[in-house]
């Protein structure tokens, strides 16, 4: 019962992420949707950050907030990503001790 | 003697890239381990095996609906209804797919097909902020080695999850919950320093997101906020011809 129910995931996970390999060199996009999906990124990294990052520690919204705050600090120095990802880390362990 | 030099030569040009796609895909793993550590411990609690949890990270690779699979098969929750919330959570990849695959015009989709199954928020993240790659004789050797890395990682994390169990501290695994978001802001703030319109962008997909996540599932919620967010980069990218 398991093993369908994790190929069915399976299933509806692939395909939204295939089709596109399929679709993508039998149109031509205009030239604004070009700018549309250049922007995706963008627009989906705002959308992944937040307001998910309150739910890092889920009674105290305040926690992951601050945590990122401290992970756009150390990016905005110039830090590269894995020291950023670990000053967070600590940065919540010490606000859950 | 000459086209052995020529084959040498290439076969090092393959490393190198190949090399490069697992330093940018380091971060990944970063993110990734103490987040499937975590799933792993919690599918075994959800009643799964060792052995099917393992494989829906093999089978399923999506960090969050695997979560929210475990607990609804810990609660007894129907096939059905699981399959359909994995469809709405993970529909985002559709989009992020489409902007993937439009940068690998031209690539055959002997290569498209893989890479396009191995597309998660992080390493799509990732890949759309390496674009040079796409436009590289063998970039499609660096953007699989960025995924393979993220995938293995996953798939061993989960793995290490299931055997681990209860050993790891709750409030270090909560701690970790943070990695992730920090490398989406580690990932977002290079480009924002570039071009300030870029932060305007993420900001616009941030409050739809949360708008519309007071009276939507998460799932949409993002898929809404990044659609709807991408749109304003039809005006605020105008300028930029990159």
């Amino acid at each position: 019962m398991i093993f369908a129910i994790i190929i069915g995931m399976s299933l509806v996970t692939m395909i939204p992420r295939l089709v596109p390999a399929y679709i993508v060199d039998k149109i031509k996009f205009p030239d604004w949707a070009n700018r549309w999906l250049n922007a995706i990124p963008y627009a989906a990294l705002g959308a992944l950050i937040f307001p998910g990052i309150m739910t890092v520690k889920a009674d105290q919204p305040h926690v992951g907030l601050i945590g990122g705050f401290v992970a756009i600090i150390l990016a905005y120095l110039g830090l590269n990503v894995i020291l950023v990802v670990l000053g967070a880390i600590v940065t919540v362990f010490l606000f859950a001790l | 003697m000459v086209t052995k030099a020529i084959n040498k030569n290439e076969a090092s040009q393959s490393l190198q890239i190949i090399q490069r796609g697992i330093a940018v895909g380091f971060p990944i793993m970063v993110g990734y381990l103490p987040i499937a550590i975590t799933y792993g411990v919690l599918a075994k609690q959800a009643g799964m095996s060792l052995l099917e949890l393992t494989m829906m990270s093999v089978l399923v690779f999506a960090g969050a609906s695997q979560f929210m699979g475990a607990n609804m098969i810990a609660v007894g929750a129907g096939a059905v209804e699981i399959i359909v919330a994995t469809f709405v959570l993970n529909f985002r990849h559709f989009v992020m797919s489409l902007s993937f695959m439009n940068r690998l015009r031209g690539i055959g989709l002997n290569w498209k097909v893989p890479l396009s199954l191995g597309l998660t928020d992080e390493t799509f993240a990732v890949s759309s902020l390496h674009t040079k790659e796409a436009k590289m004789e063998k970039g499609t050797l660096f953007y699989t080695a960025l995924i393979m890395t993220a995938y293995f990682s996953w798939v061993f994390g989960s793995f290490l999850g299931g055997v681990l169990g209860e050993i790891i501290p709750e409030n270090l695994s909560q701690s970790m919950g943070i990695a992730l978001y920090a490398m989406f802001i580690g990932l977002l703030i290079p480009s924002v320093k570039k071009e300030i319109k870029i932060g305007l962008i993420a900001i616009i997909a941030m409050l739809i997101n949360a708008l519309c996540s007071m009276f939507m599932s998460d799932g949409w919620a993002i898929v809404f906020g990044t659609v709807l967010g991408g749109l304003s980069g039809i005006y605020l990218l105008k300028e930029d011809h990159s």
